[in-house]
């Protein structure tokens, strides 16, 4: 589903914030990536929708090359979900509105199809009666469930979550990430940058830790968790895990 | 001194058989309202392409935003005016240069498009350090969500963006109908050029031109609690600014 080939990415002629990446996620695959702050998980993701521009290297999203002049990126992305950390709803419109946007300006869907469908994942979410308030009017897990619910509305192949819960109330957490958990269940093709080790442990199925732009463990959860083999990676998990 | 008041002098005939000398003043009043709406439109327009542009990737769209704007605000509007007006002329071929002399409405249509280009400058400026204010997650959000850059800003960014710069935008607004009065020295008689004349004929300088300024606050009364309620009917609600 997503193909990521010998990425190398600059910003500047100085710095190379990622560094010859080579990974992949299967269809219906979860993938955790984890890693310090910096270590440029959050560049890689945004690079698989390229919402990041990168030099080097080649990304294959369902069979489509995203580096390639030639593809229609707007409809690309349209097909991929994306979470970020600070939720990013638009404060100017409704929580229905927020839902409905895209759907009707890139999706072509009629407004009835469209409400429809934002309904039912509102409701999914656990948010139907708070469409017509304004994000500001909610709270910020409730305004990350809205996210998702944004994203889904896409019907997309694909779900990338940059951080979804670093930005949150320790209390709020959870309600967003057993949305994740069912979404997972579910069989969604998923990619994220988290280090909340606890749904990596549940639903996962890899996890990748990057450190310094680079790949440097790419395992199995039960590996991961085991017995990471590089030092940095148990250096890590050791300072995470151990409060 | 030796000053004879006459409060009564508005209700005097004007020499020139039109009506009373506040006739006379209302014309100008009318005309000074036509210039400066048609100018703030031009303003509105045309600074909000290039506020937009200065905000693009793209280097040439930069460039060109960045042109337009140091041209229009490093001239002082006076000699803007004469530019258009006594120069342009001049410069064109011939016929053209015939045409536009004898273009009925000269003074007007130069004052309005002259005056709003100066203006759109300032407009742009102000949109564009607007849609920089906003958080870079949001146009990140409608370009992962498949909007095009022209939807982006149309449906996310611009509506927002407009919102945070509405205190501003009414001074400009204000500022524009009172640069109209610079428009006198091309021969535009409206309500300074009126009040003027209302004194070289009747001699009463002091309420000649209480009464314009009188008008002049009026107007800017008017615009200043219209463009609250707009303010107010547009707010968001929960939401401060731009984070």
């Amino acid at each position: 589903m997503i193909e990521i080939r010998h990425v190398d990415k600059w910003y500047g002629p100085t710095f190379q914030a990622l560094k010859d990446c080579t990974t992949s996620v299967a269809k219906g695959e979860v993938v955790v990536v984890c890693g310090p702050s910096g270590s440029g998980k959050s560049t890689l993701i945004k690079c698989v929708n390229a919402l990041e521009p990168f030099q080097g290297g080649e990304i294959i999203l369902d069979g489509i090359k995203v580096n390639d002049p030639g593809t229609d990126l707007p409809k690309l992305r349209a097909r991929v979900g994306m979470v970020f950390q600070h939720f990013e709803l638009f404060p100017h419109l409704k929580i229905i509105e927020n839902l409905c946007l895209a759907q009707e300006k890139v999706l072509g869907r009629s407004r009835d199809e469209a409400v429809a469908k934002a309904e039912m994942l509102l409701e999914r979410v656990g948010l139907k009666d708070h469409a017509q308030k304004y994000p500001a009017e909610l709270s910020g897990g409730q305004q990350q469930r809205v996210a998702i619910a944004r994203a889904l509305a896409m019907d997309p192949i694909a779900m990338l979550f940059d951080e979804p819960t670093s930005a949150l109330d320790p209390e709020m957490i959870s309600e967003v990430l057993d949305v994740m958990v069912d979404l997972a269940r579910e069989g969604m093709t998923m990619m994220v940058v988290s280090h909340e080790m606890g749904f990596a442990r549940k639903v996962a199925h890899r996890v990748i830790f990057m450190d310094r732009g680079e790949i440097v463990e790419d395992a199995k959860k039960e590996d991961f968790f085991g017995s990471p083999r590089s030092d940095r990676a148990q250096k890590f998990l050791s300072k995470i895990l151990s409060h | 001194m030796n000053y004879n008041w006459n409060w009564s002098i508005f209700f005097e005939p004007a020499p020139g058989g039109t009506g009373t000398y506040f006739d006379m003043l209302l014309r100008g009043l009318w005309l000074t309202i036509q210039t400066g709406v048609f100018a703030w439109i031009i303003a509105l327009v045309f600074g909000s392409v290039i506020g937009v542009l200065r905000t693009l990737p793209s280097k040439t769209a930069y460039w060109i935003g960045f042109a337009y704007v140091e041209f229009f605000r490093n001239m002082p509007l006076l000699v803007q005016l004469f530019l258009w007006f006594f120069v342009l002329p001049e410069l064109l071929p011939r016929s053209w240069g015939l045409w536009l002399k004898q273009m009925p409405h000269a003074p007007f249509y130069t004052a309005a498009i002259g005056i709003g280009l100066f203006m759109s400058a300032r407009v742009a400026v102000q949109l564009a350090a607007g849609i920089a204010s906003l958080p870079r997650g949001q146009k990140q959000a409608a370009t992962a969500l498949g909007l095009t850059t022209l939807q982006s800003y149309r449906y996310v960014l611009l509506p927002i963006a407009f919102r945070i710069i509405m205190p501003p935008l009414t001074s400009e607004f204000l500022n524009t109908i009172k640069n109209t009065a610079v428009a006198i020295t091309i021969g535009l008689i409206e309500l300074t050029g009126q009040a003027r004349s209302m004194q070289e004929f009747s001699f009463q300088v002091f309420e000649a031109f209480t009464a314009a300024t009188v008008m002049y606050l009026l107007i800017n009364i008017i615009v200043v609690t219209g463009m609250r309620f707009l303010e107010r009917s547009l707010a968001i609600p929960g939401y401060i600014t731009g984070k």
